[in-house]
């Protein structure tokens, strides 16, 4: 037994923050955040020299051919960077689909510019504010072309392909967004270092991804995948505000000492360090799972995902209490984690949903 | 990363599973492996300590401790296999945390080699039952502000005073005592480390019934209690870091709960699919099943932490901080799992049944003593305190004792 990442992976971690440190700093993030671009091309283009985006894609399709241990410890500095570029969207959600459903076509027109980072993509479900989950979808696909509305859609303004849920969620299809029929409209991010946007689709050219019909089982296996991703990166983000907070405590004076010092103040770093820790096991637990192929991804991925949201929404809340009213500024960065977790809590369902399912999948598993 | 066994481990678990195989009965389905006990049942420490003989006499007592002295020369790793093989069979609640979990490392840390040849192969035979002499009235979550006293008379010490919350002082063979020898300097700095025979005369250890209505802490009198000075554990004065030792394993003996409390969840499960309201089974409740989610993903982040410090061990590195959570988490999260499975039946959740019939866990007395594992071998305040000072580097709070002698520092009129 060994339930660590090995050197060779903690290699790769380092080099990924090595080129974070150097080019996405907090006022990096900000800069995004405050400006008019959606992401940050630079990075973006800095990352995809060192292969981020086709870490796990095989060598043959363009990719370096490692696996979803390198990919995890990747996600990890990405949150803890707050590096405001389309990894999840296009790697975790776009990427991982077409690995796992894409016919040889697809998979050779697409999974290159993907890898390269030439190519963006995403996955667009829900489609209304008050609908969430599968609830009453109306987007159709019908004769090789999709009618409907999606949103949010994380990075659909910079995307070029799509992966949409439609026919009730019987159906995945791919849809080029630089063709014909499609329309973006950007909408308000509470996070701006990760925008959103509403995509109309009137007639546009779509292909099915994987079976027509198998839509809902591709999806979840789709979420479980991409659930450990995202909890490394909520893990990543979680440890960076708990960093923060600490270093703040112990600079910070009041009645004559750090506020550190204090129970009030030590107690509440302690519980997030508590939740920090358990997050972590759980999301490496999650990383050998989906390495692995377990059977027990399933569970795994829920597991993973719960403790994340709880982890990175309890290091940004309390992290930024600790800062007191300065916290509460817009130029401090406390926000920046606190939109960031926020946005990360709810992208695959809020917590809520993956509790239920872990329980569904205990019972079954009984 | 790889959750399997290496082919040595997996050697080394096929060996041990053979051996429980031949010498115990596997656990029916859903049957829960040995609760704790309260060991009120004379029978019950008998069989547990023939458990523990039978393990010595074939090798698989105490597997990380040298062979020399009754172990096996084992890694952390062997013995973290041999514990998960021998939780799927049906044994006795273990009664040596105090010996075996606590005495045991703690001598081979401190003690002389004569010391260890002297306690150590029957410790791990079974043959010894011990008991911590640590906290006190007046000594709690302050431990070193403890008062009982020794002084030096000869080869020996004299030690009066009074200690309690002793697990099993009432029936065991030895103790770990804590004394002060030298009141004149600060708190940590005059406190010794002895190993007492607990017929000495001049011991008197009275059960003191605890709120479950069971009686297995003892508040112990110590009057012109001789213990001789080669039963001392450490230096003169050295007391303190040699405690540490005891109380830091205190602290992951009591931690390994979170197995424990993950067959607990199942039980949970069990017991919301099996008890309906008006509307079907409450495990169909969404709000039942969050609960039981947030219960689970705690104890499994336990478990998975403790795979981690394992792995850390292996490759020779020292665990971090991560090593101090698992008691915290363990203790709250079985008390609310407790108030969850009582919430769960409404009124007869308040209602005291022995059912022999239901294999559910007897859940009012594990409501009833969950407070115990928040309080027992460290505080979660006591818990917190040592996360955020030695995990996170946070200053300490300044001290009024800091620099006195003992015998300076102001005390309160009231003490437990």
């Amino acid at each position: 037994m060994n339930f660590d990442f090995d050197d060779e992976h903690r290699e790769l971690q380092r080099a990924a923050r090595g080129l974070l440190d150097d080019r996405c700093a907090l006022r990096d993030v900000r800069a995004v955040f405050e400006g008019p671009d959606p992401y940050d091309k630079d990075l973006w283009a800095a990352g995809a020299a060192m292969g981020w985006m086709g870490l796990a894609i095989p060598e043959a399709h363009g990719g370096l051919g490692l696996g979803y241990l390198e990919l995890a410890l990747l996600a990890e500095e990405v949150g803890r960077a707050l590096a405001p570029i389309p990894l999840s969207s296009s790697v975790y959600l776009g990427t991982e689909a077409l690995l796992l459903a894409g016919s040889p076509g697809q998979q050779e027109r697409y999974l290159p510019r993907l890898a390269s980072g030439e190519l963006i993509a995403t996955l667009a479900v829900q489609e209304r504010r008050d609908r969430v989950g599968g609830a009453d979808l109306e987007t159709r696909f019908d004769d090789d072309r999709l009618y409907g509305v999606k949103a949010p859609v994380p990075d659909g303004e910079v995307a070029g392909l799509a992966v949409v849920v439609a026919n009730s969620g019987s159906t995945l299809v791919l849809v080029d967004l630089d063709g014909e029929g499609v329309r973006r409209e950007p909408l308000q991010s509470l996070d701006p270092s990760r925008a959103l946007c509403r995509l109309h689709f009137d007639g546009a050219p779509a292909e099915v991804l994987g079976a027509d019909g198998d839509g809902q089982a591709l999806l979840d296996r789709l979420y479980d995948r991409a659930a450990v991703l995202f909890a490394f990166e909520q893990l990543g983000g979680a440890q960076r505000c708990l960093d923060l907070a600490v270093d703040y405590a112990k600079q910070r004076y009041t009645f004559g000492r750090p506020i550190g010092s204090y129970q009030a103040i030590k107690h509440k770093l302690a519980d997030v360090f508590v939740a920090v820790e358990l997050a972590r096991s759980n999301a490496y637990y999650g990383a050998w799972a989906l390495s692995t192929g377990s059977d027990e991804l399933g569970i795994a991925a829920c597991l993973a995902r719960i403790s994340a949201t709880e982890a990175f929404q309890v290091a940004a809340e309390e992290g930024l209490h600790v800062h007191g009213g300065i916290g509460f500024t817009w130029e401090h960065d406390a926000h920046l984690f606190l939109r960031r977790a926020r946005l990360l809590a709810v992208e695959l369902g809020a917590a809520r949903r993956w509790k239920r399912t872990l329980v569904r999948r205990l019972v079954a598993r009984a | 990363m790889d959750l399997d066994d290496t082919p040595e481990e997996a050697a080394f678990r096929a060996e041990a599973r053979a051996w429980l195989e031949a010498a115990a009965a596997p656990l029916a389905p859903g049957e829960a492996p040995a609760a704790f006990s309260e060991f009120e049942d004379p029978e019950e420490i008998d069989r547990s300590r023939a458990w523990q003989a039978r393990k010595a006499e074939a090798g698989w007592a105490c597997i990380t401790w040298p062979a020399e002295y009754g172990g096996r020369g084992g890694s952390s790793m062997q013995s973290s296999i041999f514990r998960q093989e021998e939780a799927r069979f049906r044994i006795p609640a273990d009664v040596f945390t105090a010996g075996i979990g606590m005495a045991g490392p703690t001598l081979l840390a401190h003690g002389s080699d004569e010391q260890k040849q002297r306690w150590l192969a029957g410790m791990a035979r079974g043959e010894q039952i011990w008991c911590q002499l640590f906290s006190e009235p007046g000594a709690g979550s302050d431990l070193a502000a403890l008062r009982t006293a020794a002084f030096r008379d000869g080869d020996e010490w004299v030690v009066n005073g009074q200690k309690l919350w002793s697990s099993a002082a009432n029936l065991a063979d030895w103790g770990l005592l804590l004394v002060r020898t030298d009141p004149d300097v600060g708190k940590h700095a005059g406190l010794t480390y002895l190993l007492v025979d607990m017929r000495t005369p001049g011991i008197d250890a009275r059960p003191i019934r605890q709120i479950t209505g069971g009686a297995n802490f003892n508040e112990v009198f110590l009057t012109e209690v001789r213990v001789p000075d080669a039963n001392r554990l450490g230096d003169v004065g050295k007391g303190w870091s040699v405690a540490l030792t005891t109380l830091m394993n205190e602290r992951s003996s009591l931690g390994a709960g979170g197995t424990g409390a993950a067959l607990g969840v199942r039980a949970l499960i069990a017991l919301a699919a099996a008890t309906h309201d008006e509307r079907g089974p409450l495990l169909e409740d969404d709000a039942v099943c969050e609960a039981i989610a947030d219960c689970y993903a705690r104890s499994k982040g336990v478990v998975y932490t403790s795979l981690r410090t394992q792995t850390a061990m292996s490759r020779g590195v020292p665990p971090g901080p991560e090593v101090s959570i698992a008691k915290l988490v363990a203790g709250r999260m079985r008390q609310d799992m407790m108030a969850l499975a009582l919430d769960l039946q409404d009124l007869f959740g308040a209602v005291v049944e022995t059912d022999p019939e239901t294999d559910h866990l007897p859940w009012d007395h594990g409501y009833l003593f969950a407070p115990a594992a928040r309080i027992g071998g460290g505080t979660d305040e006591v818990l917190r305190n040592i996360i955020g000072e030695r995990g996170l580097g946070l200053p300490p709070e300044p001290r009024v004792d800091k620099g006195l002698a003992f015998r300076e520092i102001p005390t309160g009129s009231v003490s437990t």
